[in-house]
C-alpha cells in the first residue's frame, strides 16, 4: 500500500545525489553515530537515575531538565540525519523488518519519553515511588535500546 | 612485514574464519559494539559537557567521576571486546586499513588526553572546583580535546567498513605508504 511513496522517494533528488556520491552516506552515518552517542548519554543519565543507579544524589526533575534540551536536539539531529540514509534507500526499508521495527520503537519512545517519563521524572521525588520510577526507566530504555539495534540492523538486511 | 605474515595467519585461525563467516555472529558482535558507544561515549560526552560548563551546572565533577564513570569503564572494556573481536573477523585488511590506522592514533591520543586529566595538577585541586558552574580553563581544555577526539573516532571507525582505500588495488604512492600495502 505504501510501496509507491517509498519508491517516489528513493527516486527524488536528495536519495540520487547521495547514491551517487561515494563519501555522502557514509558520512551521514557517521553523523547520525555521534548523534546516538548524545541521545544515549542524555537518556541514559535521567534513566539511570530512575532505576537508582547513576547520580543518585541529584534530584530526578533537575537532571532530568538538563538533560531534556540535548535529548530533543539530540531526536531532531537524528531526524535530520536519518531522513537522508533513508532517502537513499527507501525500497529497501519497505521490505526491511529492521526498518519498521526501529519506526514503531522510534514513535512509541518519543511518545513515553515526552509524556510518562517527563512527568515522572519533572514531578521527582513528590511524584511515584521508586518501583514505578524503575519501570518507567527500564521501559525507556529498552524502547531506545530497540531504536538502536533497529537502526543497526538496517545495515544487515 | 611481521605484522602483515602475523594478520595473514590469524586470518587463517579457524576462530577468525568462524567469525568472519558466521550468519549472525559478526551483527550481533558489532551491534554490540555500536550500543556500548552509545552507553560509553554518551556518558563520556556529559563529562566533558560537563567539563566545559555547557550542562548538568549542578552536579559536582565528583559526582560524576564516581557515580557515571564506573560505567562508563565497563561499557569501554565491552566495546573494547567487541572491537577486538571485528578486528579479529577481518584482521589482514583491517590492518591496512587507513582508517584504522586513523582510528588507532586518535584512541591513544584520546587516552593521553584522559590520563593527563586524571593525573594534572587541575584535577588534584578538583575541590576547589568541584562545583563551580564555570570550570577552570585546563579542564574546558581537557573536555574540548575528549569531545573532537571522540567524534573524530567514530568517523574514521564508521569509515574502516568502506573499501575506498583497500591493497588489492591500485592507489596512489600516499596511500599505500599509509596503508603499509605490501606489493
Amino acid at each position: 500500500m505504501l510501496l509507491p511513496y517509498f519508491q517516489a522517494l528513493e527516486a527524488g533528488s536528495i536519495g540520487e545525489a547521495i547514491r551517487d556520491s561515494t563519501w555522502l552516506f557514509p558520512f551521514i552515518e557517521a553523523f547520525h553515530l555521534v548523534g546516538l552517542a548524545v541521545i544515549g548519554g542524555a537518556v541514559l543519565l535521567v534513566d539511570f537515575r530512575l532505576m537508582g543507579l547513576g547520580l543518585r544524589r541529584q534530584p530526578v526533575a533537575a537532571l532530568a531538565r538538563d538533560a531534556q534540551p540535548w535529548l530533543i536536539g539530540g531526536v531532531v539531529f537524528m531526524i535530520g540525519s536519518g531522513v537522508p540514509l533513508f532517502l537513499a534507500e527507501a525500497i529497501k526499508c519497505y521490505y526491511s523488518f529492521a526498518f519498521w521495527t526501529k519506526m514503531t520503537a522510534l514513535a512509541l519512545a518519543i511518545v513515553f519519553s515526552f509524556t510518562v517519563r517527563r512527568r515522572v521524572a519533572l514531578a521527582g521525588e513528590a511524584g511515584v515511588g521508586p518501583f514505578w520510577m524503575r519501570v518507567v526507566g527500564v521501559t525507556s530504555i529498552v524502547l531506545w535500546s530497540t531504536v538502536g539495534w533497529g537502526g543497526r540492523w538496517i545495515g544487515f538486511s | 612485514m611481521i605484522l602483515h605474515n602475523l594478520m595473514e595467519w590469524m586470518a587463517d585461525t579457524p576462530w577468525s574464519v568462524g567469525l568472519h563467516e558466521s550468519r549472525y555472529a559478526y551483527s550481533i558482535v558489532e551491534s554490540i559494539h555500536v550500543w556500548t558507544l552509545c552507553v560509553f561515549v554518551g556518558f563520556a560526552v556529559f563529562l566533558d559537557l560537563r567539563l566545559l560548563g555547557v550542562t548538568l551546572k549542578g552536579v559536582p565533577v565528583s559526582q560524576i567521576t564516581e557515580r557515571i564513570l564506573p560505567w562508563t569503564k565497563v561499557a569501554f572494556v565491552l566495546m573494547v571486546i567487541s572491537g577486538v573481536m571485528l578486528y579479529f573477523a577481518i584482521p589482514l585488511r583491517t590492518y591496512h586499513n587507513v582508517f584504522f590506522r586513523l582510528k588507532a592514533v586518535l584512541l591513544i591520543a584520546a587516552a593521553l588526553n584522559a590520563w593527563v586529566f586524571h593525573n594534572g595538577g587541575m584535577y588534584r585541586r578538583l575541590a576547589e572546583w568541584d562545583s563551580a558552574a564555570v570550570t577552570p580553563r585546563a579542564a574546558k581544555l581537557a573536555g574540548a580535546f575528549s569531545l573532537a577526539l571522540w567524534i573524530a573516532i567514530i568517523f574514521s571507525g564508521r569509515m574502516i567498513a568502506y573499501n575506498w582505500f583497500d591493497c588489492d588495488k591500485p592507489e596512489p604512492a600516499v596511500i599505500d605508504l599509509l596503508a603499509g600495502c605490501v606489493r
